[in-house]
């Protein structure tokens, strides 16, 4: 009476949480910078301000526009606020990590 | 004298042509045994009358022997679909309608039921029938997968017939990188008997995909880690604990640190499904730690999408993160319980989530007062990550018997050796400042001239486990503490 590994079919349970979801594209990239805003994204490691300061010099040398943004911690996701704020002001983000 | 073949037949041995009276019994039980002579007569009674007796047997299918050949029910098909709970069970069908029943053996009941009056009048007046095999609850999972009555709603994955079903689990990525326990469809009804919580009900979202998950979703990964369907409470509850924005599962997961959740269990609960937070509380061996522990990885892993070298991406992991849990001793702890320190009721079952890595030791063999233990303590817990390091990391310490035998004695509780703690780890930033020592990392320029608590406050946790020899406590360092990073979570187990 008992439930062997001999009983075909096996079946077992999914354990996940289902098929992944369809494989996401990433946004188109832009030809130029001259004249997008490109987001600079410090989630909040030390030395990432000066990482990210540097290419700030770079990418305004090359006509882009340049906003800054802080993840308040980097332990944590970026709050959904500050993700469509990005989304909604930038062309283009860099995320910065840095120690 | 079997019910003929039809086309009304059905699964359950019944159809519009069943009729006359049928005898449910397993060789197992005394007491069908007891009515074989009863049946005997019976039978020979019913065809002289032209109708007929049928009786199903369980377990042998040549018992009984009573002058016609018994039904094989050791599949329990008819049992089950005719809700047999006591062997024996007489019933009496017109046209596939059941009409009446009776179980156990009651000669006078016997005599009534089938209008047989000198029926087996050498036999005793009354014996009670047995337990069904169709209601054994060793068989009942089983048995509602078999007949279709299960009502749960994950995905079925069919192995071919050429695959390991421990390999087959690997290959598709569902594993720890130890072997799970194939999460079939009884096992999985097995461990929901485990609580009282209806299968469909949203737990928690889980980090880092945020996926809403089931009770039976979190089932069906308790069973791979191994666990015992009492274990699941303790596992729904810590799932909950893991999953609120204090705690941040995903922050944790997604770090380069050593740290994951550990869960701290308090309350009876811990003794009642055999938890271990004495010897080895933190080791290997107690089938209620490890499998707890694993289970709420398996969650994060399987439901949530948290793996290794994706989201985890830690630098170079712990061995707990595969199953860190453990008991409190609570017993003879100079201290409160933890979850009641952190403000649950006395007695109230509880886990307590801490994002921590591994212990490492605080030896301390000659102190035989509380001075010098406190400050053997503040100085293994000064240097946890780094000795010039301070404030943004939590830690756990985790008093030994032997150790925390040295404060009852002393009268000291759990505030009055943080206090201590606390006066002791207020450290001299000078001494730590970046460079100093010829050792580049250190605390920020900034704070020269201050001092600096080593923990922030509420950073630092003390438990009590461990057993009964060994004058070693340890240090369960912590992560990112507070709203920056994880802030412990104590959360209360249900049922």
């Amino acid at each position: 009476m008992t439930e062997t590994s001999t009983d075909r079919p096996f079946v077992v349970l999914d354990p996940t949480a289902g098929p992944a979801a369809a494989g996401m594209t990433a946004a188109a990239r832009p030809d130029s910078l001259e004249g997008k805003t490109v987001g600079l994204l410090d989630i909040s490691k030390p030395r990432g301000d000066i990482f990210l300061s540097q290419l700030q010099q770079d990418l305004e040398s090359r006509g882009a526009v340049v906003r800054t943004y802080r993840k308040p911690t980097f332990a944590k996701p970026a709050p959904v606020d500050l993700r469509q704020e990005i989304a909604t002001q930038c062309d283009a983000v860099i995320e910065a990590l840095a120690d | 004298m079997t019910i003929p073949e039809s086309t009304g037949h059905t699964a359950d041995g019944v159809s519009e042509s069943t009729n006359g009276v049928i005898a449910v019994v397993k060789r197992d039980c005394p007491t069908c045994e007891l009515v074989v002579p009863a049946l005997t007569q019976l039978h020979a009674h019913l065809e002289s009358q032209g109708s007929t007796l049928t009786v199903y047997t369980q377990d042998d299918p040549t018992f009984p022997s009573f002058g016609a050949s018994p039904v094989d029910d050791t599949q329990l098909a008819f049992s089950w679909h005719n809700n047999i709970e006591t062997v024996p069970t007489l019933l009496r069908f017109e046209n596939g309608v059941e009409v009446d029943r009776i179980v156990g053996w009651s000669r006078e009941q016997w005599q009534s039921f089938t209008g047989v009056a000198d029926l087996a009048a050498e036999l005793p007046e009354h014996r009670p029938g047995c337990g069904s095999l169709s209601v054994d609850p060793a068989l009942t999972d089983m048995l509602a997968v078999r007949f279709n009555q299960s009502s749960l709603h994950s995905r079925r994955v069919e192995f071919a017939s050429l695959e390991d079903e421990f390999e087959a689990m690997f290959d598709r990525g569902w594993s720890d990188g130890l072997p799970v326990i194939p999460p079939t469809e009884a096992r999985v009804l097995h461990m929901l008997s485990g609580t009282t919580r209806d299968p469909q009900e949203i737990v928690a979202s889980i980090p880092p995909d945020l996926n809403e998950v089931t009770v039976e979703q979190i089932a069906v990964n308790a069973v791979m880690a191994g666990a015992k369907p009492e274990y699941l409470p303790v596992i729904l509850a810590a799932v909950e604990a893991a999953c609120t924005d204090e705690f941040n599962m995903h922050g944790l997961l997604a770090t380069t640190f050593f740290s994951g959740p550990i869960i701290i269990v308090n309350g009876p609960i811990a003794e009642r499904i055999g938890m271990n937070g004495e010897g080895n509380a933190f080791g290997q061996g107690n089938r209620a730690n490890l499998t707890i522990g694993r289970a709420l990885q398996l969650v994060i892993r399987n439901l949530g999408g948290g793996r290794p070298g994706e989201i985890d991406m830690a630098a170079q992991g712990s061995p707990g993160k595969l199953a860190f849990c453990f008991a409190e001793r609570e017993y003879d702890s100079p201290f409160e319980p933890l979850a009641q320190w952190r403000g649950q009721e006395p007695g109230v079952s509880s886990v307590t989530l801490f994002a921590g890595q591994g212990p490492s030791a605080i030896i301390d063999q000659l102190s035989r007062e509380p001075v010098s233990l406190t400050k053997s303590m503040a100085a293994s817990l000064r240097a946890t990550n780094h000795p010039k390091l301070a404030i943004g990391f939590d830690a756990m310490l985790v008093v030994s018997p032997e150790h925390g035998r040295i404060f009852t004695e002393a009268g000291w509780d759990r505030q009055r050796l943080l206090s201590e703690l606390e006066k002791l780890l207020t450290l001299n930033a000078d001494e730590m400042i970046r460079g100093v020592d010829g050792i580049a990392e250190g605390l920020p320029e900034m704070l020269a001239g201050h001092s600096v608590p080593k923990f922030r406050p509420g950073g630092l946790l003390i438990a009590h486990a461990g057993g009964n020899a060994g004058l070693f406590s340890s240090v369960l360092g912590g992560w990112v503490g507070g709203g920056t990073g994880s802030e412990p979570v104590t959360v209360a187990i249900g049922s």
